[in-house]
């Protein structure tokens, strides 16, 4: 069996931090980025940006839909805005990001943080679990959804070189940091090769996945591993080769089974053949107060019941 | 261009609000009517940088139709002012048509934010003003909204906005013509003191008193900007303005004129 592709260096880190991190070396190095916030740059991390660049950074109050359509604004005088808050206020917001954003291609990005049931505490009325089904619907919207810090990243570098809008979901859970890996804007990557299944992942649950890769294989079972930093435009020619080449497909992420990295895989791979396919995350369901790690476990997403789910399934 | 010339022009553009909406048998001629001077005073008198061979002229003044459903009198404005054809009437909330039922920036020339969803245009000037401000641009930023449309709460976050960061480079006209689709402003959302209101949230008002008199309007539009503050202009305006048997009716907000009614509405607007 062949080993998983993924080095950790020791270190973790929220991808939200990573994201306020990659605002601040994009500041250097293009004027024209601005970071707008609703008053919360201490937890989207916009914070250091707001430092080092004051005259860059708008505060726009608690007010995420007028937010997103000053963007929209500002984008038509040649600057790049990131507009940064909470993923959940992407549905408090979905009117302006579709129809002052998408609708006529402004050049606007979303840093959204504190995505999925990992937010933890706060509850379910702040746990996002349908962003990435409100993105992924919007014509011309790039979604990512980045692995770790370094991804996010990659992810923030890129969204300022699209022409249009980019909706970046990050997570608030500190996540094992692994050694930068290339980078393509809508391509897969694949993390292991394996003969037996494939997991399709994205976001931080690629920890949890590679858990239950190891432990899949100490049961005799060899999975492919492909991670998705990109959700749209999707790698589907990556999905239904993984797919032809396992026959046994399953998919992982902190978002509701309808409309995520899921459905993104089974638009790729339906009718092209026969296979199985278990779609792994909050099911149809709202998340709840928790410490992050007994939220995974209560919607089976640690690394030993999503094993257990792949096991029931072959 | 004197005022009669401007008059003579906003008489040219309700005719073709009329005969736009009959050819498509919909679109909005109520609120259209109602803001026809000011529409005419922006792009004739006011704005600066308007040329309809550089419609992207990145020092123009800016207009945001916030009320994006008042399309038709926006076209028109833009069709006299030669950005283009009045064939385009023909094919006005048609397929493939430049001129789509609400103001569409990526299809119609001389449009610079698409509108419709209320609220949405008056912070997008807002943004636009703030990003002039921020790149050194010296453009002003127009953007004109409805009294139905100040039911929305974005439409205070945007004034909000607008005057904590100062923008004496934006100006928001209110066509107050005091009705929206279901009824007059005080059966459907009352708006109370709409003066209070807006002076409330930090603009320098100028009240109109006639909203559909040219004098007045450009009187208003040329004042001197108050430095520090957006400002409103509070246009009392009547809906279906020009047309008699539109004029003041609620039902005429979002409905076409039969073959009968235009040719009547058009007599009337004969110069």
């Amino acid at each position: 069996m062949s080993k998983i592709n993924l080095v950790p260096t020791g270190e973790k880190e929220a991808v939200r931090v990573a994201y306020g991190k990659a605002l601040v070396e994009l500041g250097r190095e293009n004027d024209k980025v601005v970071v707008l916030d609703a008053d919360l740059a201490a937890a989207t991390m916009t914070n250091g940006f707001k430092k080092e660049f004051p005259e860059r950074f708008y505060d726009c109050g608690i007010a995420e839909a007028n937010m997103v359509d000053m963007a929209a604004g500002m984008s038509t005088m040649g600057l790049i805005p990131f507009c940064s808050t909470f993923a959940v206020f992407a549905g408090r917001s979905y009117d302006q990001i579709r129809n002052g954003v998408c609708y006529p291609k402004f050049n606007v990005k979303f840093g959204f943080s504190h995505a999925g049931i990992t937010l933890g505490e706060d509850g379910g009325s702040h746990q996002a679990i349908e962003d990435l089904a409100l993105m992924r619907v919007l014509p011309g919207m790039t979604v990512f959804a980045p692995s770790d810090a370094n991804e996010c990243r990659q992810c923030v570098k890129a969204a300022a070189e699209i022409n249009g809008p980019v909706f970046i979901r990050t997570a608030r859970l500190p996540s094992p940091v692994y050694e930068a890996r290339p980078f393509t804007v809508g391509k897969g990557d694949v993390l292991k090769e394996g003969k037996d299944c494939v997991i399709f992942t994205c976001g931080i649950m690629l920890e949890h996945c590679a858990e239950a890769v190891q432990i899949l294989e100490e049961k005799g079972v060899d999975a492919a591993l492909v991670s998705f930093h990109t959700i749209k435009p999707f790698d589907s020619e990556l999905a239904l080769e993984w797919t032809q080449k396992t026959g046994h497909v399953f998919t992982v992420e902190e978002h509701s089974v309808i409309g995520g990295l899921g459905d993104a895989v089974a638009d790729a791979i339906c009718g092209k053949g026969c296979f199985t396919f278990k779609k792994i995350g909050i099911n149809d369901e709202f998340g709840q107060s928790g410490k992050p790690a007994d939220l995974l476990k209560e919607y089976g997403l640690t690394g030993a019941q999503i094993a257990e789910k792949i096991l029931k399934s072959l | 261009m004197t005022v009669q010339e401007l008059q003579n022009v906003a008489r040219q553009v309700r005719r073709d609000i009329i005969v736009m909406t009959n050819k498509a048998g919909a679109g909005h001629p109520g609120g259209s009517l109602s803001a026809t001077e000011a529409l005419v005073a922006l792009y004739f008198d006011v704005m600066k940088g308007v040329d309809p061979k550089d419609d992207k002229n990145p020092n123009r003044d800016r207009f945001v139709l916030s009320k994006g459903h008042a399309a038709p009198g926006l076209y028109g404005t833009l069709c006299e002012r030669g950005f283009f054809g009045r064939e385009e009437f023909d094919h006005f909330r048609q397929l493939h048509g430049i001129l789509q039922g609400h103001p569409d920036v990526k299809k119609c020339p001389g449009v610079d934010a698409s509108t419709g969803s209320l609220g949405q245009g008056i912070s997008i000037a807002v943004g636009m003003a703030l990003g002039a401000k921020h790149t050194g641009n010296p453009c002003h930023v127009y953007t004109m909204i409805g009294d139905g449309e100040s039911d929305e709460g974005m439409v205070w976050e945007a004034s909000m906005a607008a005057a904590h960061y100062k923008l004496d480079n934006l100006t928001v006209i209110l066509d107050h013509n005091g009705m929206q689709i279901d009824g007059t402003n005080d059966q459907v959302m009352s708006l109370g003191d709409v003066y209070a209101k807006f002076a409330a949230f930090g603009y320098d008002i100028i009240e109109v008193k006639d909203g559909n008199d040219m004098q007045q309007v450009l009187d208003a539009l040329h004042a001197p900007a108050c430095p520090g503050k957006p400002r409103l202009i509070l246009l009392q305006t009547l809906k279906g303005k020009g047309v008699s048997f539109m004029e003041g009716q609620v039902g005429w907000h979002g409905k076409a004129p039969n073959a009968e009614q235009t040719a009547q509405a058009l007599k009337e607007l004969e110069g």
